[in-house]
């Protein structure tokens, strides 16, 4: 049985907002399906004793102070931006959403 | 529309949940030392993590941290021995990460109550609202919709993005269904923000300004038809930004579900906004299939696991909760309560309280800043100690114990404050508003005033006191309102034989 089907790449790609031809689905979920193939052998190696991770080094309570650091120049915030105007991020309008 | 909210009540009963989402005034973001100043020009806070550049690692405010456990505090939760955030998918401009770090199954605080006072129909009534988290989050980026004919998303040309605002800390407050609501829903809605926005400000943790933004509320509501035992479908309506309009939501939301059962339509699971000119709402985003955030945990981040120690440290820096200072100052005051919530509503009470810590007589605070100077803060749409200082105030209301200014010249040197001529001592100086206290001019002001009218000082003379008015009025008059009337009765009266 598969790990994922291609009606979940479907929606992921949807909820991503990426289109993708009838092709690419098929072969996506071929290619994740190997992946979470691995994945869950991985899974099957851990006992009922070893909870699930998010981490691999056993640190908690990493904080800082709440200083104020200088931030980037609006133009250096800008610079790696497609479009911009008026100082702000410039991007196409948005389809379907309020 | 067919039911009127009377009639609407009469047949459903409301499930009421709320989410308050509230701005924490650290001095840098949630994730990154971003400065979080309001109002500053577009993209001026940003840096690579609130940005979400590639190879960027967040670390975590513990001043966030820290007022997130304070209000869970203030809110009878119990601190989680455990917490992590996880990352909430979503692409939308206004998160340029593409997803906003936030907590998901484990949040910071869980199980708490608020309990809070209505007043109805029998009297006054205590509602217990439910908390059943607390958790951290950051905010999002501020969109500007150009183009278009209504200015909405839909129909715009393009979007313009400022991230000042993306990663500010956010805590998320989110209640139980509260039961029991029926036609109160309305009122116990408002009753929870407000009492809510009293203990964080109490807690020091927000600016808890909402027409700003940095407390905002989400109602979510479903009716069921009375004793059906039924649950309805709720709709969400979001980011009702002010106490008059969490009110207005649930009443307008109740009636238009109402409406809705009443005509056979069902109820569809939706974002709705609320419409500050109407009350009504209108349909935002249909969740039905949208919502699917695909949270996992936050790998650049460790959990959160605050030890007893941090907890017990933080709950002795707790304040007096805001219902109790509220039963404890109107006591020492001996103010009526209808007059104690006057102040209340009017958020006076601190800049009561501070007039009063500097020596001035409640009832005298109260009815200065409540009276005069709200009325004028009115017209002008701002804050009353905007206008003039709590110092100020306080010289003023001496002057008036001491015999010094009467209310009348007292509302002369209100207004010479606030036009900015200076203190309380300067206005009296330049506008020459000093009490005529000096009994000689006081007298000689007496004399012409009886002389000027002797029959009717005879009257007076004779037994008739009432009659003294008149002699009064003219003394008042010829001192340019500057005498104290009280004084200038009895050295009248004296003079008189009387
Ligand atoms: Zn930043």
């Amino acid at each position: 049985m598969s790990a994922i089907s291609r009606d979940e790449v479907a929606n992921l790609a949807r909820l991503a907002r990426i289109s993708m031809s009838d092709a690419e689905l098929d072969h996506l979920a071929t290619e994740m399906d190997v992946i979470l193939g691995a994945v869950a052998r991985v899974q099957e190696v851990a006992g009922k004793d070893v909870p699930p991770t998010s981490h691999p080094l056993e640190v908690s309570n990493v904080v800082r102070e709440d200083q104020v650091v200088p931030s980037l120049t609006p133009s250096e915030a800008l610079s790696g931006a497609p479009a911009s105007h008026e100082q702000r991020f410039k991007v196409p309008q948005i389809l379907g959403e309020e | 529309m067919s039911l009127n909210y009377e009639q609407a009540v009469e047949k459903y009963e409301p499930t009421l949940g709320l989410e308050v989402h509230v701005e924490l005034n650290t001095k840098s973001k949630m994730f990154c030392g971003c400065a979080t100043e309001f109002g500053a020009q577009p993209n001026t806070q940003t840096c690579p993590v609130c940005l979400g550049l590639p190879g960027s690692l967040p670390v975590v405010n513990k001043k966030a941290i820290e007022s997130t456990i304070l209000i869970g505090l203030a809110l009878n939760c119990t601190i989680a021995p455990y917490s992590r955030f996880a990352r909430k998918n979503y692409f939308y401009p206004d998160m340029p990460k593409n997803f906003q770090t936030s907590q998901y199954d484990e949040p910071i605080c869980v199980n708490g109550y608020l309990d809070v006072e209505i007043e109805t129909d029998d009297g006054s009534k205590s509602f217990r609202v439910e908390i059943e988290r607390v958790h951290m989050e950051e905010d999002t980026g501020k969109s500007l919709h150009v183009g278009g004919s209504t200015g909405r998303i839909h129909g715009a040309d393009y979007s313009l993005l400022d991230y000042n605002r993306a990663g500010i800390p956010l805590v998320e407050i989110v209640t139980r269904i509260i039961p029991n609501t029926g036609k109160y829903a309305p009122q116990v809605a408002r009753a929870y923000v407000a009492s809510l926005r009293d203990i964080l400000r109490g807690l020091k943790v927000s600016d808890v300004k909402m027409e700003q933004g940095s407390l905002r509320c989400d109602v979510n509501l479903s009716l069921s038809e009375i004793n059906s035992g039924k649950l309805g479908t709720r709709s969400e309506t979001k980011n009702v930004n002010s106490l008059r309009s969490v009110e207005r939501a649930v009443n307008g939301e109740f009636i238009r579900q109402a409406n809705r059962l009443t005509s056979g339509e069902r109820i569809i699971q939706e974002t709705r906004h609320f419409l500050e000119e109407s009350g009504q709402t209108r349909p935002g985003r249909s969740k039905e299939q949208a919502e699917d955030y695909r949270y996992f945990p936050e790998p650049d981040l460790v959990p959160v696991i605050p030890d007893n120690k941090w907890i017990e440290e933080l709950r002795k820096t707790l304040p007096e909760k805001p219902s109790d200072r509220r039963k404890r100052l109107q006591q020492a005051w001996s103010v009526p309560d209808k007059e104690m919530s006057a102040i209340v509503n009017a958020e006076l009470l601190d800049t009561v309280e501070e007039t009063v810590l500097l020596g001035a007589d409640p009832t005298k605070a109260r009815s200065w800043w409540l009276g005069e100077i709200s009325r004028i803060a009115n017209d002008r749409s701002v804050f009353p100690t905007e206008l003039i200082s709590v110092k100020d105030v306080y010289q003023i209301i001496t002057l008036i114990s001491q015999g010094e200014l009467t209310d009348k010249l007292a509302r002369q040197v209100v207004e010479g404050v606030i036009a900015g001529e200076g203190s309380p001592a300067d206005v009296i100086t330049k506008r020459g508003l000093k009490v005529v206290s000096d009994d000689s001019q006081l007298m000689k002001a007496i004399e012409d005033a009886i002389a000027a009218a002797p029959e009717t000082a005879d009257r007076v003379r004779g037994g008739n006191i009432p009659a003294a008015g008149a002699l009064i009025g003219s003394v008042m008059k010829a001192t340019g309102g500057k005498a104290d009337a009280a004084k200038v009765r009895e050295l009248l009266l004296k003079h008189l034989g009387q």
